[in-house]
């Protein structure tokens, strides 16, 4: 059988001989990546759970609103509408003390608006309302004409606020069925025409109480104002937040020309407005939250960038201390292969080869002890254990990271020893035995 | 085989020139075995490692086998030493971590075409080595380290074998047995320039030079 010797031999068998200077050698290493795969993962752990921090309180912002949208929303089905359409030119002070207007706009407009793809206002009511001697009874009472709500055409169909009145038929307020006497089914005549009372509305303790609900196209008749409407009521959208009233009447304004907007103040508003305020608070605490966590991992990645550089430093001080020491002890060697006529590139090789094999062996238990670590640290400076699942790209960079900076890091440390043995003087070793 | 032409080696020691060997000429032939005697310090390794192109001299000139090393590329000084000269040391300088099989075989690492497993196994053989092939140095006795560095030294065949002091760590005993092995080496043809102190190798060399602080006094 043919042994043969090689350059191989020679690290392996040497790897062995002096093994407490190897094993030194890859714990330098070792020490060097770990850190470095450590406080990488330290970082990304960090970063994962910074984003589960604000995802988690944004899930919980997004669930308090979506509740409080909805008390929003049925406060104000339950509060009614408030928004007023009138004509430009109606006083409103007129509009406030006679509860009825005498300025007109023409009913088409509510269609126009319900088909305008304005979202912020719904539920749109066109009315006709007018003070009106009822001769039959001798009484001046409320008259308000209304076809029911027109759906706006953008957005999906809700139920609406206020039943249609039925042609031929009046809703009467409770002091008129009161008087009267009147109940569900009784006829009674308006101007002359007949209607079926409809439904007879329970106390309400304002206008409502002496005001008689017919169709508009009847109330237009009966007030010879065919084909117009004096007021259109709508319902604010408040469930995207609170709009500014000047841009609410800009926006209607665009879509009706003439008319003028008021905004009636409800319970609904404030509670859309406190939803909003809690909403900013939520968002600032989430924002802070942010902040801090990006301060807190500024200072890490300071910390980490500080002292990776330290570590590398000292780990390849300790490689090359420990290679001069290696070489020192091996003058003999390298004298009597130099004798013997081994060119210095095949010593360098046998040398800088060791080195290359202490960086991989390091490298990989490095990057095996940085993932460790990497969690256990983690473990302590996020108060839990996070876990991340690294994903493969991830951790083959990781590996490529590990291998190939230990490899340059151990024979970057480990050239001034190997140069330095290879170019040992042969004559000055043996002539000094 | 080995010529030394008015061969001066001067040294700097703190500024001060040190002559380690002054006007030295001699000539080794083929089959001579060559002592060198003198005391420690006259100069006698100076002088061997420049025959072993080891050192270069201040002036003067050397010739292996009718060529100058001194006058040659590093790489050619190397392959010189590979393939012509062998070295004993009264050190041994064996490599701890190989066997005394990888330390016979070791000259191979500067070579390119070697001989192998069966030169190493005749020279074990030959040099009663054969039941310690696989063991390591610090397993061995001085004599039988010395006689696995001579086994060494003659892996490649060499023409000249330099010995510096390669019984000064032997017993008696073992001096005779090594001082036989390089006068058989060159009863084969071979050249031995040896250098010792010890009287005793003059009874092996076929000539004796006498050296006396870098100068050789009876040349």
């Amino acid at each position: 059988m043919q042994r043969l010797i090689s350059g191989w031999k020679l690290i392996k068998n040497e790897i062995g001989y002096r093994r407490t200077n190897f094993i030194l050698s890859v714990i330098s290493v070792f020490i060097a990546i770990s850190a470095l795969i450590a406080s990488i993962m330290v970082l990304r752990i960090h970063d994962r759970h910074t984003n589960q921090i604000l995802q988690n309180k944004q899930e919980q912002l997004q669930s308090r609103m979506d509740s409080l949208q909805n008390e929003t929303r049925k406060a104000m089905l339950e509060l009614g509408f408030n928004i007023l359409i009138l004509p430009e030119n109606q006083d409103v002070s007129d509009w406030y003390t006679k509860d009825y207007g005498d300025t007109y706009m023409p009913e088409q407009y509510v269609d126009k608006l319900a088909g305008s793809g304005l979202l912020i206002v719904r539920h749109f009511l066109p009315i006709l309302q007018s003070r009106m001697e009822w001769e039959e009874k001798d009484m001046e009472i409320l008259l308000i004409g209304t076809r029911g709500e027109v759906p706006n055409l953008d957005k999906p169909p809700r139920e609406p606020m206020v039943d249609p009145v039925p042609e031929g038929t009046v809703k009467l307020g409770y002091q008129l069925h009161q008087k009267f006497n009147l109940s569900q089914g009784d006829a009674i005549n308006l101007k002359g025409k007949k209607f079926v009372v409809n439904e007879c509305y329970n106390e309400r303790g304002n206008k409502d109480d002496i005001s008689a609900w017919i169709h508009l196209d009847e109330a237009q008749q009966l007030v010879h104002r065919e084909g117009v409407i004096n007021a259109i009521m709508a319902l604010e959208c408040l469930c995207q937040g609170k709009v500014e009233l000047s841009e609410l009447r800009d926006k209607i304004s665009e879509v009706l020309p003439g008319t003028q907007v008021i905004e009636r103040g409800s319970r609904a508003l404030a509670r859309a407005e406190a939803r909003l305020k809690l909403k900013k608070r939520a968002e600032q605490a989430i924002k802070s939250e942010k902040e801090h966590r990006e301060e807190l991992r500024e200072v890490r990645e300071n910390i980490t960038s500080a002292l990776i550089p330290v570590i590398f430093i000292a780990c390849g001080i300790w490689i090359a201390f420990l290679g001069l020491m290696n070489s020192r002890a091996r003058r003999e060697e390298i004298g009597i292969l130099r004798a013997m006529g081994v060119p210095v590139k095949k010593i360098l090789h046998v040398f800088l080869s060791k080195y290359f094999i202490i960086g991989i062996l390091g490298g990989i238990a490095g990057f095996l002890g940085g993932l460790l670590s990497g969690f256990i640290f983690s473990r302590f400076l996020e108060g839990s254990f996070i876990w991340i699942d690294p994903g493969i790209a991830f951790l083959l960079w990781l590996i490529v990271l590990s291998i190939a900076g230990a490899a340059l890091l151990s024979v970057i440390a480990g050239w001034i020893p190997a140069l330095t043995a290879a170019r040992q003087d042969p004559a000055e070793i043996l002539h000094g035995e | 085989m080995l010529i030394f032409n008015n061969i001066d080696k001067t040294f700097q020691v703190k500024q001060r020139s040190v002559d380690a060997l002054k006007n030295i000429s001699l000539e080794l032939n083929d089959g001579e075995f060559m002592v060198v005697n003198g005391p420690s310090g006259c100069g006698k390794t100076t002088l061997l490692l420049i025959a072993g192109s080891l050192l270069r001299p201040t002036s003067g000139e050397v010739s292996i086998d009718g060529q100058d090393p001194y006058k040659m590329s590093q790489t050619e000084r190397n392959q010189l030493r590979s393939n012509a000269i062998g070295f004993v040391f009264q050190q041994f300088h064996l490599i701890p971590y190989l066997s005394v099989r990888e330390n016979i075989l070791s000259p191979a690492l500067a070579s390119v075409n070697h001989t192998g497993n069966d030169r190493t196994e005749q020279l074990a053989e030959h040099f009663g080595l054969t039941e310690r092939l696989d063991h390591y140095p610090r397993q061995l006795s001085m004599g039988e380290k010395q006689r696995t560095a001579l086994a060494r030294a003659l892996y490649n065949k060499p023409r000249v074998i330099l010995a510096d002091e390669p019984t000064g760590n032997l017993d008696d005993d073992n001096a005779d047995i090594i001082f036989s092995y390089l006068k058989e080496y060159t009863r084969d043809g071979g050249s031995v320039l040896l250098v010792s102190h010890d009287r005793k190798a003059a009874q092996y060399g076929t000539r004796v030079l006498k050296m006396k602080k870098g100068e050789l006094v009876n040349n």
